[in-house]
């Protein structure tokens, strides 16, 4: 299969400057006013230019590469990217000396200026990152790689900007794999497919000959876990997207799915259908120990580990309706947790450990929503007439789920697309995919 | 004097032929209401059969894996077949509405076809003649997004294996 993870980088810190900066962005709330940032082009010499054109067919990379910024922190929500037309200084001067009254005048409070060369096939970037009112540079780092990783280049730029101002990691040097869908409603055809998280670079994995479901990222490493119809018989499959090799998970006598990785990466947890009852498992990668941690005559399904291996949150109808329960990793002390009105499915505990993200339905209408990990504190982000299956953002800011829409009588007005939240219920947004799509999966950050 | 009688009858026809179509619409409405009992579907639209008179699907209400009198009917039915016809197998496929979480709704199919499996194998049908798959709501047979189209697709189906 397609080798997409074989990236080096080599990060150097040109300067540290740990300068008590102004500005900051308070993220813990709605972000009703975006910091304005300009996002100077990288600047790149003649040769570079030249190189650029003959080994990746790109005319101005270091221009490309600023609009890769410019797009990932527009969509944070966070950020208010000014238009380049206003920019007073040429970005090369800008890189070495900002004028820092000229980018005030345009009320600029952050510029992110730098520099691109392309030589022996290798692309070497270096950025700073400048706070104008204070009239000083916050950040300056340098990176080595090939040309064709231009693209996470200005990721991992944009990684280091958000984490600089915000005081939290990023999310934007990470991948996206999902289920990309086709056709009409009664013969859907769907696909494993991996992208980045700003919607580019859109890989196939799997050629649709057979359905697949619910992929999921392994945190520690780069492999997924999804259901395959393969053969009729859908199970819970493993597979390695930098080889392509892939194997069952387990020898169950039936049907597995709802497959997601323990935080660690060491296990796989999943429901295992016989004779009309689902209960969770959980198999061990290293030793491929099978453990049985629910044993109900209900549906217990969509479990989820929070980050510290310690307890998983599930839903299951065990009180004649679809709740969301948590319990120990062991099976024990099992407790409901969601108590309001409605239906409540597909858990899963945020990277931080403090909040549960669900999906709900009530009336007729479908919303996700986050509550705390004792139930208290339910909060709904996004009301729709069809969505679920949140994913967090690595960082634990940002939700990504699927959304479908009503079809009429005849069948037709169907569509699945992505969208992304922001925890605070602001900035909702539609994440680009080449199809329709379902089934979101946020990796973890590739680079740190 | 003539022309104008005629034409008011003319006029006549056309409100009345007006009526009557208006009646024909609120019929077929009636028509669609008659097709679910509770919100189970009860008609025949996508049925298909097994052998003459054997249906080869049984509908559930939202949620539900009980069978309705009328499943239990149409599953004697294939009881009876598969008695007869002792050399062929079955696959009991699971489905569920669109209205459900994906993963809830796989295991919803799994327990639906598995409720009409139990009931095939109490009429005498061995256990290793049935096997079953569920699409939870991956494969409806009714595009739609009514409670109709939903009912249509809330089915457990008996499909020859061999």
């Amino acid at each position: 299969m397609i080798r997409i993870f074989n990236l080096t980088f080599f990060i150097v810190f040109l300067t540290i400057t740990k300068a008590n900066s102004l500005i900051e962005i308070d993220i813990t709330r709605g972000n009703l006013d975006p910091l304005p940032i300009a996002v100077s082009p990288l600047f790149q010499d003649d040769k570079t230019k030249k190189n650029s054109n003959n080994q990746i067919k790109i005319e101005n990379v270091g221009s490309e590469i600023s609009l890769v910024v410019e797009n990932n922190l527009k969509t944070s929500g966070l950020f208010n990217p000014l238009s380049k037309e206003a920019f007073l200084q040429k970005p090369d001067i800008a890189h070495l000396k900002p004028r820092f009254e000229d980018w005030a005048l345009i009320k600029a409070q952050a510029l992110i200026t730098g520099k691109v060369t392309i030589e022996d096939k290798k692309l070497k970037v270096e950025f700073r990152l400048w706070d104008i009112l204070a009239g000083r540079e916050m950040m300056a780092l340098a990176f080595t790689t090939v040309p064709s990783n231009w693209r996470r280049v200005g990721h991992i730029i944009s990684d280091k900007v958000y984490e600089r101002l915000t005081g939290e990691k990023g999310y934007f040097d990470t991948r996206i794999i999902y289920v990309s869908e086709e056709g009409p409603k009664t013969a859907r055809v769907k696909k494993l497919a991996i992208m980045d998280q700003d919607g580019f670079n859109t890989k196939y994995l799997t050629l649709g000959n057979e359905l697949v479901l619910t992929p999921r990222f392994n945190p520690t490493s780069q492999m997924v876990t999804y259901l395959s119809y393969f053969k009729n018989l859908p199970r819970v499959y493993l597979l390695d997207i930098e080889t392509g090799t892939q194997e069952v998970v387990g020898d169950f006598p039936g049907m597995t799915f709802a497959p997601r990785f323990s935080p660690d990466g060491k296990k796989i947890i999943m429901s295992f259908a016989k004779d009309g009852n689902s209960d969770i498992y959980t198999m061990d990668l290293e030793n491929r120990i099978v453990e049985r941690i629910t044993n109900h005559p209900s549906i217990d399904t969509s479990p989820s580990y929070s980050p510290d291996n310690k307890f998983i949150t599930f839903n299951s109808d065990r009180s004649g309706f679809q709740q969301i329960y948590v319990m120990k990793s062991d099976g024990s002390n099992v407790k409901r947790i969601s108590f309001g009105k409605g239906l409540y499915g597909t858990p899963v505990w945020s990277p931080r450990g403090d909040l549960i993200a669900f999906t709900k339905l009530h009336k007729g209408k479908f919303y996700i929503g986050v509550m705390r990990t004792d139930g208290s504190g339910e909060r709904l982000l996004t009301e729709n007439y069809y969505q679920e299956a949140p994913s967090w953002s690595p960082n634990g800011r940002v939700l990504i789920f699927y959304r479908e829409t009503k079809s009429n009588d005849q069948g037709e007005g169907f569509s699945a697309k992505l969208w992304s939240i922001d925890l605070t219920g602001y900035n909702e947004r539609q994440v680009q995919t080449e199809t329709d799509a379902s089934d979101p999966s946020w990796s973890s950050l590739l680079s740190n | 004097m003539n022309f104008s009688k005629s034409f008011r009858n003319i006029f006549l026809v056309i409100l009345l032929s007006l009526i009557v179509s208006a009646c024909a619409t609120k019929k077929t409405t009636t028509k669609v209401e008659g097709q679910m009992q509770g919100d189970v579907y009860t008609g025949t639209d996508t049925v298909k059969y097994l052998a003459d008179g054997v249906p080869d699907r049984v509908f559930f209400a939202t949620n539900e894996s009980i069978l309705t009198t009328k499943s239990r009917d149409t599953l004697r039915k294939q009881a009876n077949w598969l008695r007869e016809n002792s050399n062929i197998n079955v696959v009991v496929e699971g489905h569920a509405d669109e209205r459900g979480t994906r993963e809830y709704n796989l295991a919803l199919g799994e327990r639906r076809a598995n409720a009409a499996k139990d009931y095939l194998i109490t009429y005498g049908i061995s256990a290793d003649r049935i096997s079953v798959i569920s699409y939870g709501k991956e494969r409806p047979v009714d595009s739609g997004s009514n409670p109709l189209s939903w009912s249509k697709n809330r089915r457990s189906v008996t499909v020859k294996a061999n």
